[in-house]
């Protein structure tokens, strides 16, 4: 099998109103590689939000998009608080973020539901006090 | 019916239109942009009140055709150069949420 196409971002942690670059940048490359629309969508919701989740949570992080002949695989690590309990977090309207994300329109508890979502596979490794790393998958 | 087409609509006015010719097809309404994200559709229109520059995050990815600012709702100019820069549709709605709604109802 060929080597995937990779691409890795930086997610600043301080700027929330530039949150969202990575996810639009990948959107773009898949697009210019062809791939049907609703893929291209279901990739870049899910990676949006979990951009959005560690400027909120982790104070920022990286993302890595690697793109397979078959599928599709986004890997976000931080360094951030950790998730004590993930099937509480994957629980659609649970969230821990504070007000001033909620008046902004974030912060419903449904970012780790729409990244299963619009997933197909989708693994959490999160150690509280080390970090969490989420990897996503997409088959094409 | 295009995005060009609605915005001429009574009551209907065009922030930022940088796609014109966009077909639109169905609705969402919503302010909280997760649930945006988890349930419009590629072509909605999508009608909020939220004004922040992250809508325009969330309509471009999400692929919305255009999202109308409904009760006279106003973008910042800033905002508006971000809608340019990536190509959402913005328009306004002089009127509240459910008579917008009415209004496409009626169009679409």
């Amino acid at each position: 099998m060929s080597e995937p196409l990779k691409f890795q971002y930086e997610v600043d942690g301080d700027n929330f109103t530039s949150a969202g670059q990575a996810s639009v940048q990948v959107k773009k490359v898949l697009r210019r590689l062809g791939l049907d629309p609703e893929t291209i969508r279901r990739v870049s919701i899910a990676m949006y939000e979990g951009e959005i989740n560690m400027v909120i949570h982790a104070g920022g992080g990286e993302a890595e998009v690697l793109i397979y002949e078959d599928s599709i695989e986004i890997i976000l690590r931080d360094k951030g608080p950790g998730i004590a309990d993930i099937d509480q977090a994957m629980q659609e309207g649970f969230s821990t973020a504070p007000d001033n994300i909620r008046s902004l329109g974030f912060g419903a508890g449904m970012g780790l539901p729409n990244m299963k979502r619009y997933t197909d596979d989708m693994q959490i490794e999160s150690t509280v006090g080390v970090g969490t790393t989420i990897t996503m998958r997409v088959n094409l | 019916m295009t995005v060009e087409q609605l915005a001429q609509c009574d009551g209907m006015c065009a922030l930022a239109c940088p796609a014109p010719e966009r077909e639109i097809c169905g609705v969402y309404i919503g302010d909280l942009l997760s649930w945006v994200m988890g349930r419009a559709e590629a072509d909605n229109v999508w009608i909020t009140i939220m004004s922040n520059v992250n809508i325009i995050a969330v309509a471009a990815l999400a692929d919305t055709a255009c999202i109308i600012l409904a009760e006279g709702v106003t973008l910042e100019p800033s905002v508006l150069e971000t809608a340019m820069a990536k190509e959402i549709n913005v328009l306004q709605s002089a009127k509240p949420i459910y008579e917008t709604a009415l209004l496409l109802h009626e169009l679409c």
